[in-house]
């Protein structure tokens, strides 16, 4: 929250160095004020407050991730495992053989595809109907708000079951609502049409699923964000005869780059680990040609014998992704004082 | 300025009619869920999809109350996501407001490092971390037991609520809280009976959140839990939803009352979502 800065306790000396948690590589951002460095008293009072969460988060996230590098660079069996054998280190065997597999390549290439489809609608659709909301009147407003509510608050697993049933040849709607249009626009066979047989229409429910899901976070952001512009600027661009289109990207868009920074690479991380929509909708860990990286660590935990090394270097994959894109959130944070 | 009138006025409807348009597009899959839970089996699996029941019938439901196909009825495998959800969220809130205040209210050595941990922890996918985390569950015999959820639950949602809490603690006014220590009161009174009942619509805020997603979450649930006394909600709704021959109308009966408290704690939270989660960033 923006205004954490300046509510901070300024006053609150500053602990000696000694009394860093292990980790803790001094604070670049919080830049050290030369004025208040008097030498005081260490108050353990923070560090007792912090404890626990450090404590839980280091055993719960920061162990078994430290145990996932060690397995990825390890040949590990099943005595490896029991600690009956010690682990052999392998270098980047791990690596080099996920890496040269195509099948992670495809795997890759259908995260990477279906994350930027999502990301795109979502951002897209998302700003339009912020602006809608802004446009519209009170009552109006009220509905299309609500309504968008009602399809954030639905659970990923409700969601991805109503939009299989939606699809689902025989009874669904959507097969029968292609087959009542004329074939020369859609083409015809849709009544019996397996959506999720093939990974490409698989995919265009999980994109529209995860879309209808996510558009309104990005909806109620950015109109939280246009409240903030003040009206004088559009009234000059309408003066000036500007359009909508310019209206947006000459004004809004500036005054909001901040917000759509978040919002852009929020949505990133989210959908590039898209699970549950995609085990529901294709049906779990049947379909290996639908898999997503997500889905493919998953499975290789979960394989009996669980495959520990290749299992390690794929999901390590995943997490390194994904912190790069953290590592640009997090910056983006610091850069708006966010975090200070 | 007739024109323009008119002109404007053309807008409006226009303006309007999207608004009817993302209406229908948000809510009719969730219509779509309910109305199917209250048609019979001939009127769902019926040539033509009716869009209101008409032959309206509850059987979905009492299937799905009686636990069809499954060992137990729903209200078992109910009472495990909630205590669940509930253990994570108790243990969770205690834990994180103690962060939250020590990050909202002191400085101290390593203080962004620890805000920058927890931002980059809640990005972290569980589903990667699966291979360790049952590893060290079996280890501790904590796989297949509630219990071993609950810990995983609160180690996955200890980073966001502590961000989320600071937010709310931080737009506490320190004004109050420094007349109380003037007036003599100790820190901990300070907190206790200043800071503690502000910072408590932010706590209940940040509680309900995490109490979603526990309530939702699905895969640490699906690895760990392999018997069906118990299986949480989530995955009863997978269970049946596995069988070869899936019948739809007790599926939407069940997702729709799983969806239900949800959406309620969600209508209670609304006013506060946006500040909450642009600070603590999830998505519901």
């Amino acid at each position: 929250m923006a205004n954490t800065a300046s509510t901070a306790n300024t006053a609150a000396p500053r602990a000696p160095g000694r009394a860093a948690p292990p980790g803790a590589r001094g604070d670049r951002e919080g830049a050290p004020r030369p004025q208040r460095r008097r030498p005081v008293r260490f108050r353990p009072g923070p560090y007792l407050l912090i404890a626990p969460t450090v404590a839980i988060i280091a055993a719960l996230i920061l162990y078994p991730m430290g145990q996932l590098v060690w397995m990825s660079f390890h040949k590990i069996g099943t005595r490896e495992v029991r600690g009956l054998d010690p682990a052999q280190n392998v270098g980047f065997k791990n690596f080099s053989t996920v890496l040269e597999d195509d099948f992670f390549w495809k795997v890759f290439l259908n995260t990477v595809l279906s994350a930027a489809a999502m990301v795109v609608l979502t951002l897209i659709i998302g700003t339009l109907v912020g602006l809608l909301l802004n446009r519209l009147g009170k009552k109006m407003s009220l509905l299309v708000s609500s309504g968008a509510l009602l399809a954030w608050a639905t659970p990923a697993i409700s969601s991805a079951i109503v939009y299989k049933w939606l699809f689902t040849p025989g009874g669904g709607l959507v097969p029968w609502f292609l087959d009542l249009l004329p074939n020369w626009l859609v083409g015809g066979g849709w009544e019996d049409y397996n959506w999720f047989s093939e990974p490409l229409s698989t995919y265009v429910v999980l994109v529209l699923c995860v879309v209808w899901q996510s558009f309104p976070f990005i909806a109620v952001s950015v109109l939280a964000g246009l409240k903030s512009v003040p009206s004088e600027l559009y009234e000059a661009a309408r003066v000036d005869g500007a359009s909508a289109w310019t209206t947006f990207w000459q004004i809004t868009f500036p005054l909001l780059k901040p917000v759509f920074m978040v919002l852009t690479v929020l949505s990133i991380i989210w959908d590039f680990k898209v699970f549950t929509q995609l085990w529901f909708l294709a049906g779990g860990t049947a379909n290996r040609d639908s898999f997503n990286l997500a889905m493919y660590a998953y499975s290789e935990a979960v394989a009996f014998p669980a495959k520990y090394g290749l299992g390690g270097a794929i999901a390590l994959v995943l997490t390194a992704i994904l912190l790069v894109f953290t590592g640009f959130y997090v910056r983006v944070l610091v850069r708006q004082g966010e975090v200070a | 300025m007739s024109t323009s009138g008119t002109g404007r006025r053309g807008t409006r409807v226009a303006l309007n009619a999207a608004g009817i348009l993302v209406f229908l597009f948000a809510v009719f899959p969730v219509f779509w869920m309910v109305s199917s839970a209250f048609k019979t089996d001939e009127d769902i699996n019926s040539e033509t999809p009716l869009p209101v029941p008409v032959h309206w019938t509850l059987k979905h439901f009492k299937a799905v109350i009686d636990g069809q196909g499954l060992d137990y009825g729903l209200f078992h495998f109910f009472l495990n996501s909630a205590i669940v959800a509930l253990a994570t969220v108790a243990v969770s809130c205690v834990i994180s407001v103690l962060a939250a205040y020590a990050v909202a209210r002191t400085r101290f050595r390593g203080r962004v490092a620890f805000l920058l941990m927890l931002l980059i922890v809640q990005m972290v996918p569980l589903e990667a971390l699966m291979l360790p985390l049952m590893l060290n569950a079996q280890r501790m015999h904590l796989l297949n037991s509630l219990s071993g959820v609950i810990v995983v639950y609160v180690g996955s949602m200890l980073a966001f609520s502590t961000l989320m809490l600071r937010g709310f603690v931080a737009a506490v006014p320190k004004d109050l809280e420094e007349a109380a220590s003037i007036d003599g009161a100790s820190r901990f009174t300070t907190f206790w009976r200043i800071t503690f009942p502000l910072v408590a619509p932010g706590l209940v805020a940040t509680s309900i959140f995490s109490f979603v997603n526990a309530w939702n979450e699905f895969v640490i649930a699906f690895a760990f839990l392999k018997d069906q006394d118990k299986y949480m909600l989530p995955l009863t709704l997978s269970y049946s939803f596995g069988r070869t021959q899936v019948e739809w109308g007790s599926i939407m009966a069940s997702s729709t009352l799983f969806t239900i408290p949800v959406m309620v704690f969600f209508l209670i939270v609304q006013r506060r979502m946006v500040s909450g989660l642009v600070a603590g960033a999830v998505k519901g």
